[in-house]
This record gives C-alpha cells, sequence and structure tokens, in this order.
C-alpha cells in the first residue's frame, strides 16, 4: 500500500510535467491548427538555461528559473515569427514539417554548443522532505504538483476571463471575423506562442527537479509524451491537458513500480491507442463538425 | 409595409451622389471614389462611387454576383482596392488593415453567419468591445482594480447592446445553440460593439419570415436612431430595401448602373432590365 501511495505521488509530479508541456501544445494548436513539435526542444533550452545560469553564471537557483522562462518565451516567439508566422498561408502540411525541422535544428545547436554528453544539473530545491504520518513525501514533489496546478488554474483565468483570453478564443474560431472585430491576429498568435513556451519554461525547471540532467535530445521523448497527453486529454483543451498528462504520469509510474520499466513507453502509446479507438477527439475534446 | 416620415429628402452632393437632407452640413460618413478591385485578369468592382451621409440607411442592391458583398470587402479591407480611395470620415484609408478600419469605425456583419459558435452570446459580444478594453495584461493577472472596472463596465455594455434584440436573456447560451433569427441579431449586436460609424448589413434578412423581416426592419430604425450611424446594407428583400432605404445604388457586373432613391431606382429601366431581363422586341 505504501509504496502504491508513493508511486502515485511520483505519477502526479511527472504527470504534472507533462500536463504543463501538453498545455504547449494544445494552446498552438488551438490557435492555428499546428502541431508544434519544436515545444519539447524548448524545454530542453530551458534546463540549459538553468544549467549555465547555475553553474557559469553563478546565479541564485530561482533566478536561473525565472531566466529559464523568459528565454523561452522568448524563444517561443522567436520560432514563431521566424519560422510559422511566413507560412500563415501555407498548407498545414508545411507548417508541420517546418516543425519538425526546427525541432531537429534546436537539437542539433544545442549539441554543437553544449556538447552531446549529459550536463548534470545542480539541485534547485533543496529542502528537506516533508513527513506525513509514517510516509515522507519529497518537497519537490510537492512543488511540482502545486506549481502546475497554479499555472493551469492561472492559464485558465487568462483565456476564459480577460479580454486577451477572449481573443484567443475568437481566431480560433473564425480568423477573419475576429480581424473584422478589430483584433490584432497576429499579436494574439505571438501572445499564445510567449504563453505555451513561458510554461514550458516552468516545465523545464519541474523536469529538471525530477531528473537533474541535461542532453540536447531530452525534449524529444518529454515532447513526444506531453503531446500524447494533449492528444487523449483531447488537443485543445486545458482540463483535457491536465487529465491527460496526469494520466500518463500515473500509468508510467505504476508500471515502473510493477517492476516492468521496459514497459513504460510502451504502455503510455498503448493507451493512446485505445483511448483513441473508443474516443477519436480526446477525453475532453470537441466534436468536430466536418464541413459538407 | 409603411415607415412613414422616417426617410429623409435626398439632395445632391458634388461628389455625384445623394445623400439625406439633414446629413448635409455634417461630413459624410464614407465616400468612395473610383474603387475597384481585379482578381487576376478579371474585373469584379470598377468605378465604384457612393457618398453615405452621417445618418443614412443606405442600401446596395443588384443581381447574384454583381459583387455587392465585393464591396463590403473592399470597404473592410478583406480584399486590398486595385484602385480608387476610400475616405471614411474623410481619413483615407489606403494602407490601413482590416484591424485599423475596424477600429477607425466600420463594423459589419456577414451573409453566411460567422459567429464563435461555442462561446456564449455575451462573449461574442465581449468580443466586439475587445478595443474599448484597455488594461494591460498584468492588471488582470494580478486582479488589479483596472481590470475589475473595464472588465465590469465591459460586461454592462454588452448587456446594454443585447437589450436591443431583448436577447439579455440567453447571453450565457452558446452562440451556435440559438435560433438562426437570433444568430443574425447577435451579428449585428457584436458589430455594435466595435462602436462604429458606419455599419455594413450583409444579407440581414436572408431566411427571415415577413414578421421577422418587419421586425428587423424597425430595429435597423431603431439602431440609426438610438447610435446615430450610417448604416449600409446589401439585401434581396425589396419590401425591406424600398421600406427603410435612403440613398440605394444598384449594382451589376460590378459597376453602379443606377443611385437615387428608392422611387426612382424602381422606375428606372435599366434596373428592371438588370433584374428582369430585356424585354423582346415585337
Amino acid at each position: 500500500m505504501m509504496t502504491f501511495i508513493y508511486q502515485l505521488i511520483n505519477g502526479l509530479q511527472v504527470g504534472s510535467i507533462y500536463a504543463l508541456v501538453a498545455l504547449g501544445y494544445s494552446m498552438v494548436y488551438g490557435i492555428i491548427m499546428l502541431l508544434n513539435f519544436a515545444h519539447g526542444d524548448v524545454i530542453m533550452i530551458g534546463a540549459y538555461t538553468i544549467w549555465i545560469s547555475i553553474t557559469a553564471m553563478g546565479l541564485h537557483p530561482v533566478l536561473a528559473v525565472l531566466m529559464a522562462v523568459v528565454i523561452c518565451t522568448l524563444l517561443g516567439m522567436f520560432i514563431e515569427k521566424v519560422a510559422y508566422t511566413p507560412l500563415r498561408k501555407s498548407p498545414r502540411i508545411s507548417l508541420l514539417i517546418t516543425a519538425i525541422g526546427v525541432s531537429m535544428l534546436l537539437q542539433n545547436l544545442a549539441q554543437i554548443v553544449f556538447g552531446a554528453n549529459a550536463q548534470t544539473i545542480p539541485s534547485i530545491v533543496t529542502a528537506p522532505n516533508i513527513t506525513v504520518g509514517s510516509m515522507q513525501v519529497s518537497v519537490t514533489a510537492v512543488i511540482t504538483i502545486v506549481v502546475s496546478i497554479l499555472s493551469m488554474l492561472g492559464l485558465t483565468f487568462l483565456v476564459q476571463k480577460t479580454k486577451m483570453g477572449k481573443a484567443m478564443r475568437a481566431v480560433s474560431e473564425d480568423t477573419e471575423a475576429a480581424q473584422l472585430m478589430g483584433i490584432h491576429v497576429n499579436h494574439t498568435i505571438s501572445f499564445t506562442f510567449a504563453i505555451g513556451s513561458a510554461l514550458a519554461g516552468i516545465g523545464a525547471a519541474l523536469y529538471c527537479c525530477a531528473y537533474p540532467q541535461a542532453t540536447p535530445t531530452m525534449g524529444s521523448m518529454l515532447g513526444l509524451k506531453a503531446f500524447v497527453a494533449a492528444v487523449l486529454g483531447g488537443i485543445g483543451s486545458i482540463p483535457g491537458a491536465m487529465i491527460g498528462g496526469f494520466v500518463i504520469g500515473i500509468a508510467e509510474a505504476l508500471v515502473k513500480a510493477a517492476g516492468l520499466s521496459v514497459w513504460a513507453d510502451g504502455v503510455v502509446f498503448a493507451i493512446l491507442i485505445v483511448v483513441l479507438l473508443f474516443k477519436p477527439t480526446g477525453l475532453l475534446g470537441r466534436t468536430m463538425n466536418e464541413k459538407v | 409595409m409603411n415607415f412613414p416620415n422616417h426617410k429623409g429628402k435626398m439632395v445632391p452632393v458634388p461628389s455625384t451622389s445623394i445623400i439625406p437632407e439633414r446629413d448635409l452640413g455634417k461630413i459624410p460618413v464614407l465616400e468612395a471614389r473610383h474603387l475597384g478591385v481585379d482578381f487576376g485578369g478579371l474585373t469584379a468592382v470598377d468605378e465604384f462611387d457612393i457618398t453615405v451621409g452621417r445618418t443614412e440607411i443606405a442600401g446596395l442592391i443588384g443581381p447574384n454576383g454583381a459583387g455587392k458583398t465585393t464591396v463590403f470587402n473592399l470597404l473592410t479591407k478583406v480584399y486590398q482596392p486595385t484602385r480608387g480611395t476610400i475616405l471614411l470620415d474623410t481619413r483615407d484609408t489606403a494602407g490601413m488593415n482590416t484591424v485599423q478600419v475596424s477600429q477607425a469605425g466600420i463594423a459589419r456583419t456577414f451573409q453566411n453567419i460567422r459567429l464563435f459558435k461555442s462561446l456564449s452570446v455575451l462573449d461574442n459580444v465581449l468580443i466586439g468591445l475587445h478595443n474599448t478594453m484597455k488594461y494591460p495584461l498584468g492588471s488582470a493577472l494580478l486582479r488589479l482594480p483596472s481590470y475589475w472596472k473595464q472588465e465590469k463596465q465591459a460586461r454592462e455594455k454588452a448587456l446594454e447592446l443585447l437589450s436591443i434584440f431583448e436577447m439579455q436573456d440567453v447571453a450565457d447560451t452558446p452562440a451556435g445553440s440559438l435560433p438562426y433569427g437570433a444568430q443574425r441579431r447577435l451579428e449585428i449586436v457584436r458589430a455594435l460593439g466595435t462602436s462604429p460609424k458606419l455599419l455594413l448589413l450583409d444579407e440581414p434578412a436572408a431566411g427571415m419570415n415577413p414578421s421577422e423581416t418587419y421586425e428587423l426592419m424597425e430595429n435597423i430604425l431603431k439602431i440609426r436612431d438610438t447610435f446615430q450611424i450610417a448604416i449600409m446594407l446589401i439585401e434581396h428583400d425589396m419590401n425591406l430595401v424600398m421600406g427603410i432605404c435612403e440613398g440605394i445604388a444598384v449594382l451589376n457586373y460590378g459597376r453602379i448602373i443606377a443611385k437615387g432613391t428608392a422611387e426612382e431606382v424602381r422606375e428606372n429601366p435599366v434596373v428592371v432590365e438588370a433584374y428582369l431581363g430585356k424585354k423582346k422586341e415585337g
């Protein structure tokens, strides 16, 4: 029983990270129907930012995290402006291929600049474990879960209750009509990338707490799993991304706990396949009405 | 159907057009001169001239495919004109994009309804009010008073606009689940949210029955009188056009073939020919 609860907490911790990253996928997909495969690599850059800030620049870990958020935000907006904006009117497949290209570019750049070996990141959170009854819960796990839930709530508020959020929803439904209402479509899309990438920055920090090392390819598996989480929950839906992240994180932790670590990734994708067989739009996805 | 005393006496202005007499001393809200657009080799609209008075209800009619919606798309810069000038309130809109034109004071509705269907009725109107809210993002995230105040004001304004069509009660319904007629009305409310000087209505009565159309006519007049704005509409329902439009322009093959008051247009043989074809001789 104890092990089960420990694994559940582990799962929630990893799941929160997946959920945060999944939100980035979901938001961008929601607004321009692009699967931004470079999203995972933005997280990788975030992880390296933290590493440099702490080891080379000697910054306080909190400042390092802030730095990562800022760098990720700027990088996300930069990628959007340079790689995606010129293709706004192109077929979606061109955008998709470009996204994969950006992803490879970032991975290889990181390899040239930082080398292919894993860099160890000093621990960001240094606090003793919390004791609940006879259990020891790591502070990192608690912080991770709390931070991601707060980010999620903040994002929901932003999308539902502010004019920028309304502009985002308007653009995602009908770009032209939104323009005619006086909404700057370019600003709104930029803003969406900024928010998604800021979440990636937070995700990077939380990921570094759980697995304290940075490699040039760390973003691809993390990104892929977060993408699975987004699709599982229903891409475009905020609570969907959250639930998808938790489901995958917990499933992974439990499979590992059962001594089947090699199967963990397989199980994640198997869950995706099964869910999509029965509910093609994901758990909380909107049903798409095909125009006839 | 009869709407007496709603139409002003029309008087000519120097730009070869007519505007209601009551608007004579005021700057016309819209003046288009020699407006034209080509798509590849095809000239869709050419030599389009119109002057719309400050509080005029203008009509744009013509057979299907005449280029009426294209004119709306030119005025709102969905298409950039190939030729000609558009003066909105004497301001040249050359080089402006759709967003700037919307901020400068033109709002429109669409022939095929284009609401944000999954958003609530209220949110649709709030999106129309987008540019009236000026708070920075930080104040929203920190929930500062300026955020609350402006969101609250916008909400009140939106509900007030909805009350024109008695739609306050459905404010929280998703726009897509409203009945057809209500969706058309909501589009007008959303457009009014942008506080336009000129409201373009693209076939507002399409798909409405005669009593709904009658109600719509009353509402168009009410909107004009309450907000003191100009309205230009495209419509196939001649009862509506002849009933409330003051200046009417008839478009065929992308060119204006006749301009005048309802009576003048109705009597014009060129217009009759455009709609019904040429009478066979003999």
